[in-house]
């Protein structure tokens, strides 16, 4: 049961890029281009790990800290999470506190490191991000005790595990509830579209990759490993709510949701192909919207 | 079937949370009209069963009349006023979103309390139609267009038709066949109203009729 | 209690001596200052002793004021709030040396030395008190000398008026006070805490408490003083009143909790409501400041709210006969206590240093200090991430108490219980968002970037005395990040005393919650390494390969100047803007108009609103209407003789009648 135990972890290790390969490669089919190969992800960060890197001499050692604590705390927050039909690595009363706040101090050392450079467009970019993940947390923790108060249980693996068909059966509005606001968090705290566009790198992306714009060689690699691992852990805690698939042993659940993060990727992939941007304005009326569903799930 | 309606009646408060929470005229006509197809929808379901002839056809004509005439009949006045098709809050629509929640919890805490002389078939349904009632008011008391204090006052309308299905499942034909001639009639000679009012004033804003007071 | 007895009179000779020798100036910093810090380390032995568990220990010396006893005792909950105010203390005296020397030229430097003295002995004296008279005198002292420490640069108008803002607000508190100890003690007839027994109208004294505490901690709305004082005073004085000296408020609630039988539900939603407002306020008005020391005099407030968040979870699970709900909150509320002393001290002892080394406090006119002030900026990062309540540090652990317990009250308490635990889960989370917006802010435009003024850039690091007390408060936060789990599990006869539960149960869920908190540590502990190696890993790839440095790129800025940057006002405008209903923040904008732009200005201020809206209206209505008794106050001696002389007159007339 060992390998069993650290399965989630090493799935999620090795096929996050891959998850940020199959959105970009349905946006490339869609607009009638071929794209990248799926493997495409891994090869840039290959590539990145081997270069060397330019620093500003604004810069301090906060700017060389930052990615490094970045991807830290998202592998621990990942520990946390299960897949499949195995539970996470480590799992304890209140984990799912634990996983907000590592990705609390992940965005606290990149918007640090943003302001270390100096510059005006990471200094914006800094400060939306900081604006819309601090409307986004409500709406992530009562996503949590929405999960917990129908499932009776305050630890994610045991909550995951706990919701079944016949759970759904029972209470239907509060798991779908759930599941939207959860999907809203999941596009603000990732920047993807309508929040942000995650694929132009210049000034127009808005929050999240303006932040970067200074980062090069390894450290880069890290701050997009990093955040392909956080795509990934708040699509693995969705594709855990829906579909609640427990049947035929572990290796056939984790199947199924490999096969459900897959689909989640596509859908992705079609809903950035098809949808605009928000207005700036309108993102925090979003987050406001996650709020409210999650509150009414709560309230259900 | 409880799950159904539930899921129906969360349909029906996030209905009126669009209402609040969207910037476009067109969206929230539908949302309005949306709500109209949902009532009908809950009214045949909550008759458990037993089905009649009038059971089926009466929210039928609801449904018919709330979600499709009427809709229809507002976007021909929105066309014909030919205004800006945005909704021009007086409050901001963060505000408004956070008065809707307020309202919930409201209704929901007036859910629990409220005695009703028989059991309703799901314990969101009082505050389901409570809350798209003050929606409907929300709406009213702080948009600015002629035309959303209509949309306002349908919502209104669609609380009360969602709340009456739980007080009386068997209203008497005549009497809801009345109100919903009088919501017809009253769109209707909105419908009129604004578009006259907008062909002599060029805009439907409600604030500036105060123009026309005589103590102004 | 000998100890205690000793560190008190330690004290006493601290503030003589700072008298005595006011004119000698390396007297001055060894007695004042060594009053305390020998004082403090001689007080610590006992209090930490029986904070760990040592039976508490008790002093009674006979006394002639009417009720009044020199009645001391020193238990579980007096000793938890002991330890964290001589620690302080004693480093804020260390940093005092130094940091009155800026102002030896100009000012006396006995008062502030003999008020320090004064503060920091009757605060002991508030949390040992034993008897109600002595406690209030206790509590008038260290009203008193924080006042007059306050208005130390009394040439100012501002900080005069900041004074008066406290001392009134101050009194307000104590009114309140008075009536309830009154009340307490009229049943039986002593004012001893031990023969406090009220059997009715418990729901009075216990709002009663809430004022007149609530007060002194800074509860919304009556928090007004906080961020007008705090500021104004010397930054050693500011951490020891933000960090410790409105705890005693916390103390004094906690206290009288215990006199009044079984706490009711309705006292936990109150507590709930008001760490909600205070909290969400609290950091919204922290966030839209430009001043650092008024920031973190807001954060003070936040603060304040989520431990009363925490005691109102436990008081709603005990009164729901949820034990690890009650348990856990109030462990997390206790914590927070604790922490909130830590990394509070941290910040304004930091916040004087930028303002020793570059005179201003404005935190536009800031930015690169990183580089010039290392080991401050160190600190004050360690600082702003514990009070962001990040893991691995110690306000995370608090945080998470709160939390937890807040989830097993949403999980176990029906429909109508869990409203107020997912009312503390979504604010805390708020908060949390919100702190990390305004500490990153804090951090980011005063240690980042590049210098924004001419005074920042010819900053320097302070000397040892005024960076030392940092260090050792930084890694008292790590500390108990990494090893929270047997704080949490030594509170347990605190615990049990002020909820009234057995210990047993006590024990049993403080064991449950310190379980979790010993995964979080480990998880901490794991971060720490494997940051560390990650780190090496990088400069070992980088060392062999080309690092080149060049001006920050930003998209191919040629010649970026520090006035580009972003300002502090710019970072937190998408927040103050989402929030304007509560902030009311004024923008003055000059808009660009001609061709060739010459100058644009832009100024933004949020003022209190509860003092802009609530107090100011209040009091301008009341001089108003008490302006008719004006005339009476003409300044000449013989008129107030005549009024004395008419009041006796009167007086006798009506006895006699």
């Amino acid at each position: 049961m060992v390998a069993g135990s650290f399965l989630p972890l090493i799935v999620a290790l090795a096929l996050a890029p891959l998850m940020q390969g199959v959105i970009i490669r349905t946006k490339s089919v869609v607009a009638g281009r071929q794209g990248q190969p799926l493997t495409q992800p891994y090869w840039d960060l290959w590539k990145l790990l081997h270069k060397g890197a330019v620093y500003s001499q604004t810069t301090s050692w906060i700017f060389q800290l930052g990615p490094v604590v970045w991807l830290v705390s998202l592998l621990l927050a990942l520990t946390l999470i299960p897949f499949g039909g195995f539970p996470a690595l480590s799992s304890f009363s209140g984990d799912f506190i634990v996983v907000a706040y590592l990705m609390a101090l992940g965005r606290f050392s990149t918007v640090l490191a943003a302001l270390d450079t100096g510059s005006s467009f990471e200094g914006m970019g800094a400060s939306r991000e900081v604006t819309f993940s601090a409307l986004a947390e409500p709406a992530l923790l009562l996503s949590f005790a929405a999960l917990a108060r129908q499932t009776e249980r305050i630890s994610l693996s045991p909550v995951l595990t706990a919701i079944s068909w016949s759970a759904w059966a029972h209470s239907a509005p509060t798991f779908s509830l759930t599941l939207a606001a959860l999907l809203i968090v999941l596009l603000a705290e990732n920047a993807r579209i309508p929040v942000d566009d995650p694929t132009t790198h210049l000034e127009l992306t808005m929050i999240h990759e303006v932040m970067v714009l200074d980062h090069s060689g390894p450290d880069f690699a890290m701050i997009q490993y990093g955040s392909a691992l956080k795509m990934w852990l708040f699509a693995a805690i969705i594709i855990g709510v829906a579909p609640p698939w427990h049947r035929g042993g572990p290796w056939a659940e984790t199947a199924v949701s490999l096969a459900g993060m897959m689909v989640f990727a596509i859908a992705t992939g079609l809903v950035e192909s098809s949808m605009a941007r928000l207005r700036l304005l309108r993102v925090p009326q979003l987050l406001l919207v996650a709020i409210v569903l999650s509150a009414l799930a709560v309230a259900l | 079937m409880s799950q159904v309606i539930n899921s129906l009646l969360v349909l029906l408060v996030l209905t009126g949370f669009t209402l609040l929470g969207s910037s476009r005229l067109a969206a929230c006509i539908r949302a309005v009209g949306f709500q109209g197809l949902l009532l009908g929808l809950l009214a045949i379901l909550m008759q458990d069963g037993k089905l009649s002839a009038a059971g089926v056809l009466l929210p039928l004509t609801t449904a018919v009349v709330k979600g499709i005439l009427l809709p229809w009949l507002l976007f021909r006045a929105m066309r014909e006023a030919d205004t800006v098709r945005e909704v021009e809050p007086l409050i901001t629509y963060n505000v408004s979103i956070i008065a809707g929640t307020a309202a919930l919890a409201l209704t929901l805490w007036l859910g629990q309390r409220l005695q009703l002389p028989s059991e309703p078939p799901s314990s969101l349904l009082v505050p389901a139609a409570l809350f798209t009632s003050l929606a409907g008011i929300i709406v009213i008391v702080s948009r600015r267009k002629a035309l959303t204090q209509v949309l306002g006052y349908l919502a209104l309308e669609n609380g009360i038709y969602a709340f009456g299905t739980t007080v009386a499942l068997r209203l008497p034909v005549l009497v809801e066949l009345g109100i919903l001639l009088d919501v017809f009639v009253g769109v209707f000679v909105m419908g009129i109203a604004i578009f006259h009012i907008s062909r002599e004033f060029d805009h439907i804003d409600t604030d500036k009729l105060v123009a026309l007071s005589d103590v102004g | 209690m000998t100890a205690l007895l000793i560190s008190l009179l330690l004290f006493g000779a601290g503030a003589v001596a700072s008298l005595v020798f006011a004119r000698c100036d390396r007297c001055l910093r060894l007695f004042g200052a060594g009053g305390i810090i020998l004082g403090s380390v001689c007080g610590l032995v006992p209090a930490i002793q029986v904070a760990l568990g040592a039976v508490p220990q008790s002093l009674r010396i006979a006394w002639d004021v009417p009720y009044g006893s020199f009645y001391l005792r020193l238990d579980a909950l007096s000793a938890f709030f002991l330890v964290p105010i001589f620690l302080i203390c004693a480093l804020a005296a260390i940093y005092g040396t130094e940091y009155l020397e800026a102002y030896r030229e100009r000012k006396a430097l006995a008062p502030p030395w003999f008020f320090l003295n004064v503060l920091t002995a009757s605060m002991a004296v508030v949390v040992l008190a034993n008897n109600a008279i002595l406690f209030l005198m206790a509590w008038e002292t260290m009203a008193l000398s924080s006042f007059f420490l306050v208005t130390f640069e009394n040439e100012k108008q501002s900080t005069r008026q900041a004074g008066w803002t406290y001392l009134v607000a101050s009194h307000f508190g104590t009114a309140f006070l008075l009536v309830l100890f009154v009340l307490l003690g009229k049943s039986n007839g002593s004012l001893d805490f031990g023969r406090f027994n009220p059997a009715s109208s418990v729901g009075a004294l216990f709002l009663l408490a809430l004022v007149g505490f609530g007060t002194k901690a800074g509860f919304v709305p009556l928090h007004v003083w906080l961020p007008e004082a705090h500021p104004a005073a010397p930054s050693h004085v500011s951490a020891v009143m933000s960090a410790v000296m409105i705890k005693t408020g916390i103390y004094g609630l906690l206290r009288i909790l215990t006199f009044l039988g079984p706490m009711q539900a309705w006292w936990g939603w109150t507590l709930c409501a008001i760490g909600l407002s205070s909290g969400i306020l609290g950091v919204l008005l922290a966030l839209a400041q430009h001043d650092l020391k008024r920031l973190l005099a807001y954060h003070s407030v936040e603060n304040i709210g989520i431990i009363a968040l925490g005691i109102g979870v436990g008081i709603v699970g005990l009164s729901r006969d949820e034990a690890f709900v009650a348990v856990a909150g109030f462990a997390g509320a206790l914590l927070h206590v604790l922490n909130h002393a830590l990394f509070k001290a941290l910040l304004f002892l930091d916040a004087g240093n930028i303002a020793h080394a570059t005179h201003t406090r404005e935190i536009d006119r800031l930015g690169g200090l990183l580089k010039r002030m290392p080991g401050t900026g160190a600190t004050f990062l360690v600082g702003a991430a514990a009070i962001s309540g990040l893991p691995p540090l110690n306000g995370f652990i608090s945080e998470f108490l709160i939390y937890l317990a807040s989830f097993k009250g949403a999980v176990s308490l029906g429909a109508f219980g869990s409203v107020p635990m997912l009312a503390t889960i979504s604010g805390l989370a708020l908060i949390g968002g919100l702190a990390v917006a305004c500490f990153t802010k804090a951090f980011g435009i005063v240690f980042l970037g590049q210098p924004r003024s001419e005074c920042a850039e010819h900053a320097d690091e302070p000397n040892l005395a005024m960076v030392a007390p940092a260090f050792v408060l930084a890694a008292g936060c790590a500390l108990i990040g990494l090893f929270g789990a047997s704080v949490v599990r030594s509170l347990g006869p605190l615990i049990s005393s002020v909820t009234g539960l057995q210990p047993l149960v006590v024990a049993g869920g403080l064991a449950e919650a310190a379980n979790s908190v010993e995964r979080v540590a480990l998880f901490g502990a794991i971060m720490i390494a494997m940051a560390a190696l990650l780190s090496l890993a990088r400069t070992k790839a980088l060392a062999r390969r080309q690092v080149s440095m060049g001006p920050t790129w930003d998209c191919g800025y040629a010649t970026p100047s520090p006035r580009m940057q972003y300002a502090a006002s710019s970072f937190a405008q998408p927040l103050t803007a989402s929030f304007r209903m509560l902030l009311q923040t004024r923008e003055v904008l000059t808009g660009i108009e001609e061709t060739f732009p010459q100058r644009a200005e832009f100024h933004s201020h949020t003022d209190d609103p509860y003092r802009s809206y609530f107090f100011q209206p209040l009091f301008e209505s009341i001089t108003r209407t008490m302006a008719f008794l004006r005339p009476l106050q003409q300044g000449r001696v013989q008129l107030y003789v005549l009024y004395i002389a008419v009041a006796l007159l009167v007086l006798l007339l009506w006895q006699i009648a």
